[in-house]
């Protein structure tokens, strides 16, 4: 699939935006209120909602987007604007008696965790319903989505240094299990896609075009001599040893730096801020992964391509 | 959720007027419903055009190209004025001028030569559709220099044709798809007749008929058949000639069809060195002879009662011997030459190939019989109460005829439909009106061009044998510029356009003044060695002056051949123009139906560009030949006789009653075929939607060639002025004439040069021999094969630019057999280099196995030269695809005595494109773009970026 | 909404593709394309039309398959592809905003292109390609089976067919009612074996494909006749025979 810009974006900001709301809902210690409390919401705020615009450059008609909200019955991502939409208009009253008043609803809270929760995983559902792409519909896509948006949410919380720990564990461990967990689950899915290919799935030029009880199909020529929708956006062809490359820069980025400064933060006494260099560090190793997730992905279109 | 949940106009409205004319995408000429609607800017537009239901040619289906005339009638490369040139020639740099100063620019250069020497006048008009009436004003204007693309394109079909059984395959004839049993088609094909062919191929698939395909390629019709002999090019003609073998080893010819309408019983003098050798025998009355049966002894062949014998030798007078056709011609395949076993290896088709395909023949000739309950009569009064049809039918055009061993090839092909009994019969091969028309009802070819004069016939024409060649009075100097009808090409029916700018470079036979062209992209895609021919019109000689002095040229869109004019007359589309598809010309009959078509201007240039100031062509034509005063084009008082070629196409009689279009004759508009000329008749073609159709009577359908209910129809509608005796000619006469030619006993002598070659290839009886190309280069150099074919969706199309047809074939890469790929390690997407004996092409490769092993391909004229059709620059056309032609020279290898001969065939000139040999390897460089390059041509507009068509409407 | 239709008239149209007439001649694509161009929605745009790189949309697109036997050589199939109007559409449901949708009373899926944002997620969501997002218009282009035709007053009656299928030289396309199991379309798919396009996605599309007939291979020996060969004196005694007899 074609690894659209605005879409990466869309993804990991969106998730991170989310993950840190879901944070804020569970009613982890952050600032009480006034300056700190708007700069963290601010920041959850801001990258939910940069995620949100982002996505609406992927449009064709950005100014009918409001449409999007209709059909939560059956589509994913309706599901997912309206989740977003309610999710954020739950935190805009959460936020507004937090910086001013200093109150953190619980109820409120709840509902703002759950609704994050639901979009991330309204936001994976999106891709993991397609059966046109093996690789995105798996299980484990949503566990993913999921765990790496609750991942940057812990150290987003994490790293204002008021939340210092979760009962008697260090928040530093937490984030580092956290993270861990996000990866071992990127891991387990890489490990299931590796397998899961469209010919695994009993897809192949063959039953493409039906013509496999004749011999092996193979395509001469394309239907026109230069590209087209279809081969731009879903026929993306990746070098096998350019994305294990970029695999080895996610995992490096994403995994090895952060769990280094969640360990540092853990055995050393350096500040629990250094946890926000961990999440940008998470952040650029997870634009990494999202091209990847994309770019790698094989739609049942390239059978005919 | 409802049945009916939505709002949703179903009945939208579709357009505000439909007008019928006829397709000018291709060569097909179909019949089009151009859908008009108002613009946006108020003035008609078209919305849609689809194929014309009752139109006899397409039956209501349009091809690619067809659906894509919007794009090619609202092109930016359409020229809107004519053009002077002000750059040098090549840059593409002019100046817009007005007709009145074109016209009298034009009429200039052209007086000079009509008054000294009309030769000096090179007329060649390319994909031209009006060949009859640029013809005539050759003709009128008096120069012998006049052709069409026939003879690069498939001359050696028509020509084999006429000259074996007076017919020829698309415009002449077609199968007869609704009965055959067995359909076979050879080569290239997809890009004549092509609606037909397909419509017809759907025929006898529903049918369930077999279809077998002999063509190096597996794609389009190979694709669908249902046995695919992927023969060597070059070698159809040995494949069917074992084919023959065969089928006379198993005593499967008609025998009686051979006696009837054949020269198989003719007397053949034998007498080996004599000034009569191989001539047909004859009596002091100059009658053919045959050997009766029972006798023994010699009678003339159209003697009542006489059963002629096909074996045997006769002494016909003191101490003359002679033998039938059918004996020579049994002796000549049953020989081993032609066994599989023999040919296999060089056709590269399997022996148990050759032999089934050759079973399944017979089988389907002479067990699957058709009999159709039809009385008829023939010529010779005979009554038959039935029509008995051999039901084989064949289809071949340009892939067996680009060879140099093409019209023997073409001629083995028809040997073998007529010894299968199957020319004009049910589920044969049938003719279509006017034809069956063979060569003593042909016009000769006219040369003798004198100062001032018209010529006394039309210039091109089919010679009867050595005496009606054109030669100066040396008996060898050709006196056409392209050296048609001289000892290079002696039946070169469609003229050589393919040599005319060399030769007149080279001033051999002679230098022209002025070279007007229409529609013919020389300076590109047309011509072998592009790169050559645009040198040549480039050239200067000591004083600075072209080479080639002046040259006018027409077109309607700036293509590479724009660029080498000195003027450019700009022609129409051809949604903008008067034209008529006439009997005088090449036809659009149906065996059925006898038609003729117009084309009529369904929306104004005018209207259709801001400041668009075009002519059709033909129009201009006639202009010009009335400001020269040319006969038939003057009145009296000097004045034009028509107004346009609208006026000439219902006023012009081209001999009493009988004019261009063959409907809606006499002043009423009732007679048809023949009849005064009427002032109306083209709004009657409108009113009957763009054509005139003449069914043919049941009792006429069949045996056209020997049948009189089909004699007294065609004299009837004009098509012919008496009955014509067409005796299918195994064995050709003519042929045996110029070997005498080149043996010296008869007048005119064949040079010496030529001797050799022509006793080789003008075997009276088909036959093969390799291909030129082969025979002078080392095959270790070049051990492939390399052919062209032109895509479906672009066959034939002047469209190459078209905004939709260019997105289907915007680059070609070279098919390459996947063994060849391996042996030199090329890849999808790599990049190689291919090597004739003329040069070296860089390409792209594309791996691909349906293929005969030693050949590669392309799709052929997508290459496009850098900026030529108002295309960028860059586009995929000029950096990702290429022409073959780089690789193609129009002359062969020296050969040891320096000579170079024309790449064309011996007989008619037919440019051997399909014999080019090469070597591959993988490019040093593996990027593009495609070489050779050039300099980009300027463009004369700058085209819109992107394209909504139809916004307006929705 | 975009749900499927849940209350359907049974009415199945589509079209049956003959794989083995297709010559490959894009006859049906560039019609099609002609036909909607100015017809249902927006035009069917293309970018960089004369430039370097250009790209339009189309409705229906002609690929060609090289097939190769183990025991024969390689065969080219041309093969037209377009919306298969699918009974279980995946691109229908996905859609976020209900302009894509399937007609209950004759089961054409089709996309309310005003109400359109051009997500895309419908094209994603189709295994067979069928769907393309005009570069210009930005809104999603697909097969309307020609509804603006197959229902037209102002078209004669036999014109009311698909524009590709009017236009076919090679009778490669049909058009017709395959949920009626008597009708013509219904007919040549039991008789020819008429296959779905990759089933393993569920979709069970409308649109049926009839595969290419067996071709005869080279190799296949010439059968054993009871023509005996002739040699040259054998077949002078063969033609004084056939003689006699006319």
């Amino acid at each position: 699939m074609h690894p659209a810009l605005s879409v990466i974006f869309f993804t990991v900001t969106s998730g991170a935006g989310f993950g840190f709301l879901a944070m804020i809902g569970l009613g982890v210690p952050l600032p009480e209120s006034g300056i700190g409390a708007f700069v963290a919401c601010l920041i959850a705020g801001g990258l939910a909602v940069a995620g949100l615009i982002s996505s609406t450059f992927h449009l064709g008609h950005p100014e009918r987007a409001w449409r999007a909200f209709s059909q939560w019955r059956s589509s994913w991502l309706s599901r997912e604007g309206v989740l977003a939409v309610f999710t954020l208009l739950v935190f805009a009253l959460y936020a507004f008696g937090w910086v001013f008043y200093g109150v953190r609803s619980s109820a409120l809270g709840i509902l703002l965790f759950l609704g994050s929760v639901a979009t991330v995983f309204a936001t994976a559902m999106i891709y993991a319903q397609l059966k046109t792409v093996p690789s995105w519909n798996n299980t484990l896509t949503p566990v993913c989505y999921l765990l790496f948006a609750l991942a940057s949410g812990v150290l987003l919380a994490g790293s204002f240094g008021f939340w210092k720990e979760v009962g008697s564990i260090s928040i530093a461990l937490v984030a580092l299990v956290a993270v861990g967990a996000a990866w071992v689950c990127k891991l387990l899915w890489w490990n299931s896609v590796a397998n899961d290919t469209l010919a695994a799935r009993g897809s192949s030029p063959d039953t493409a075009t039906g013509l496999g009880f004749i011999g092996k199909v193979r395509l001469l020529e394309k239907p026109h001599s230069g590209e087209n929708y279809l081969t731009k956006e879903m026929v993306h062809q990746v070098g096998r040893k350019h994305a294990n490359k970029l695999r080895m820069i996610s995992l490096f980025l994403g995994a090895i730096i952060p769990l280094a400064l969640c360990l540092i933060v853990l055995v050393t006494s350096a500040p629990n801020h250094l946890l926000a260099l961990a999440f940008v560090s998470l952040l650029a190793g997870l634009f990494v992964e999202r091209w990847l997730f994309f770019a790698e992905a094989k739609h049942a279109v390239s059978l005919y391509y | 959720m409802g049945v009916h949940d939505r709002d949703l106009n179903k009945s939208p409205h579709v357009s505000d007027e439909v007008r019928k004319t006829t397709c000018y995408m291709c060569a097909c000429r179909c019949g089009i419903n151009v859908h008009i609607r108002k613009g946006e800017d108020g003035q008609p537009k078209v919305r849609y055009i689809e194929g014309n239901r009752d139109h006899p040619v397409n039956k209501g289906v349009l091809c690619a190209k067809g659906s894509a005339g919007i794009m090619q009638h609202y092109s930016p490369a359409r020229l809107n004025k004519p053009l002077l040139r002000v750059g040098e020639r090549g840059k593409g740099e002019f100046k817009e001028i007005e007709w009145e100063e074109a016209l009298q620019l034009a009429t200039k250069w052209l007086e000079k030569p009509r008054q000294e020497d009309p030769r000096k006048l090179a007329f060649f008009t390319g994909r031209d559709q009006s060949q009859s009436m640029t013809g005539w004003w050759a003709q009128q204007y008096g120069t012998p220099n006049f052709a069409a693309h026939g003879g690069f394109c498939s001359v050696n079909m028509a020509a084999g044709g006429i000259y074996t059984f007076g017919g020829a395959f698309w415009e002449f004839g077609s199968p007869d798809w609704s009965n055959t049993e067995l359909f076979m088609i050879f080569g290239v094909a997809e890009d004549h007749d092509s609606n037909p062919i397909k419509l017809g191929l759907a025929e006898v698939k529903r049918r369930g008929k077999k279809i077998i395909g002999v063509n190096p390629v597996r794609t389009g019709y190979n694709a669908v058949a249902d046995e695919w002999v992927g023969i060597t090019p070059g070698m159809d003609g040995l494949f069917i000639l074992a084919l023959i073998h065969e089928l006379l080893k198993m005593g499967k010819v008609d025998l009686d069809y051979l006696l009837r309408y054949t020269n198989a019983a003719y007397l053949v003098i034998d007498n080996p060195g004599g000034a009569d050798h191989g001539l047909f025998a004859r009596d002091k009355a100059g009658d053919i002879l045959v050997m009766d049966r029972k006798t023994g002894k010699a009678a003339k062949h159209s003697k009542k009662g006489v059963k002629p014998a096909l074996q045997g030798e006769c002494k016909y007078a003191r101490g003359k011997v002679a033998r039938p056709v059918f004996q020579l011609l049994a002796e000549k395949y049953m020989s081993d030459d032609f066994s599989p076993e023999n040919v296999t290896e060089r056709t590269g088709v399997p022996v148990s190939q050759i032999k089934r395909i050759a079973q399944d023949l017979a089988e389907a000739a002479f067990e699957k019989e058709i009999v159709i309950d039809q009385p008829w009569v023939d010529m010779k009064g005979e009554k038959h109460d039935k029509m008995i049809g051999r039901p084989v039918s064949f289809h071949a055009m340009r892939g067996i005829s680009a060879h140099s061993n093409g019209f023997q090839t073409c001629r083995a092909l028809h040997l073998l439909q007529i010894l299968l009994g199957s020319i004009d019969c049910p589920g044969g091969f049938r003719f279509k009106p006017p034809y069956p028309r063979p060569v003593p009802a042909q016009p000769k070819p006219h040369g003798f061009a004198v100062a001032g004069k018209p010529l006394a016939g039309p210039p091109l024409g089919m010679p009867r044998g050595p005496e009606d060649l054109l030669l100066e009075e040396d008996g060898v100097t050709p006196q056409r510029i392209d050296r048609a009808y001289s000892w290079d090409a002696p039946l070169s029916a469609h003229g050589m356009m393919h040599m005319v700018i060399s030769n007149a470079h080279a001033g051999d036979p002679y230098h022209v003044d002025v070279l007007f062209m229409y529609m013919a992209n020389m300076s590109w895609n047309s011509s072998m060695n592009s790169r050559g021919v645009m040198q040549m019109l480039e050239d200067k000689d000591e004083n600075g002056d072209y080479v080639i002095p002046k040259i006018i040229y027409s077109d309607a869109y700036n293509s590479e051949m724009v660029a080498y004019a000195d003027l450019v007359l700009p022609d129409t589309t051809y949604l903008e123009r008067h034209d008529c598809i006439s009997l005088l010309d090449r036809p659009i009959c149906e065996p059925d139906v006898m038609a003729d078509s117009i084309r009529w201007p369904v929306v104004d240039p005018a209207t259709q560009a801001e400041g668009r100031d075009v002519r059709g062509f033909q129009s201009v034509l006639i202009e010009l030949g009335a400001r020269l005063g040319l006969p038939g084009m003057t009145n009296e008082d000097g004045t034009a006789k028509f107004k346009d070629y609208a006026d000439y196409m219902a006023n012009h009689e081209r001999k009493p009653g009988v004019g261009p279009l063959a409907g809606f004759r006499g002043k009423d508009g009732k007679s048809h075929g023949r009849g005064e000329p009427n002032p109306n008749q083209i709004d009657a073609y409108i009113e009957n939607g763009g054509f005139f159709e003449a069914h043919v009577p049941e009792n006429a359908k069949y045996f056209k060639h020997a049948n009189q209910h089909w004699q007294d129809w065609a004299v009837e509608m004009g098509l012919q002025d008496g009955p014509v005796e067409n005796v299918f000619n195994l064995y050709h006469e003519a042929l045996a004439k110029f070997q005498l030619c080149a043996d010296g006993k008869m007048e005119p002598v064949a040079p010496e040069t030529h001797k050799e070659r022509i006793k080789t290839c003008f075997d009276p009886l088909p036959t093969w021999y390799p291909p030129f190309e082969g025979e002078g280069i080392d095959e270790a150099d070049y051990p492939y094969h390399a052919l062209t074919q032109r895509p479906a969706a672009m066959y034939h199309s002047w469209g190459s630019q078209n905004a939709w047809l260019r997105q289907i074939h915007g680059a070609n890469p070279l098919y390459v057999p996947g063994a060849i790929c391996e042996a030199v390690g090329l890849e999808d997407g790599d990049w190689a280099e291919i090597s004739s004996h003329h040069g070296a092409i860089k390409v792209p490769v594309k791996r691909m196995d349906a293929v005969n092993v030693n050949t590669m391909w392309t799709w052929n004229a997508i290459g496009k030269r850098s900026g030529a059709w108002n295309l960028d620059p860059d586009a995929p056309e000029a950096k990702k695809g290429f022409l073959l032609n780089h690789l193609i020279h129009e002359l062969l290898p020296p050969k040891s005595d320096g000579m170079r001969w024309s790449n064309s065939d011996p007989v008619t000139g037919q440019a051997a494109w399909f014999d080019l040999r090469v070597n591959i390897k993988k490019a040093s460089d593996q990027t593009g773009p495609t070489a050779p390059q050039f300099p980009a041509q300027k463009k004369t507009k700058v085209a819109p970026v992107n394209i909504e068509y139809g916004k307006e409407w929705n | 909404m975009t749900s499927l239709p849940t209350e359907t008239t049974g009415k199945k149209l589509g079209l049956v593709i003959d794989l083995d007439t297709c010559v490959g001649c894009h006859a049906c694509v560039v019609n099609c394309k002609e036909w909607n161009t100015g017809g249902y929605g927006a035009p069917l745009s293309d970018l960089d039309a004369y430039g370097a790189d250009p790209v339009g949309s189309w409705l229906n697109r002609i690929h060609t398959f090289e097939v190769t036997p183990e025991d024969a050589p390689a065969q080219i199939v041309h093969f037209p592809k377009s919306c298969l109007h699918c009974d279980d559409a995946p691109c229908v449901t996905v859609c976020p905003t209900g302009a894509s949708y399937k007609r209950g009373e004759d089961g054409i899926v089709l996309v309310d292109e005003d109400m359109c944002i051009g997500c895309g997620l419908c094209a994603w969501a189709c295994p067979y390609g069928a769907r393309e997002m005009d570069p210009v218009e930005n809104v999603m282009k697909k097969c309307t089976l020609c509804v603006d035709r197959i229902y037209n007053d102002n078209l004669p009656e036999e014109d009311r067919v698909p524009a590709c299928v009017r236009t076919c030289p090679a009778e490669a396309r049909h058009f017709g009612d395959l949920g009626d199991p008597n009708s013509d379309v219904s007919k040549l798919v039991a008789e020819r074996g008429g296959m779905d396009l990759m089933p393993e996605q569920g979709t069970k599309p409308v649109n049926k494909y009839l595969p290419p007939r067996p071709k005869t291979a080279a190799a296949v020996e010439p059968k054993e006749t009871k023509t005996k060969k002739l040699d040259s004196k054998g077949f002078l005694g063969w033609l004084d025979k056939t003689l006699e007899k006319l």
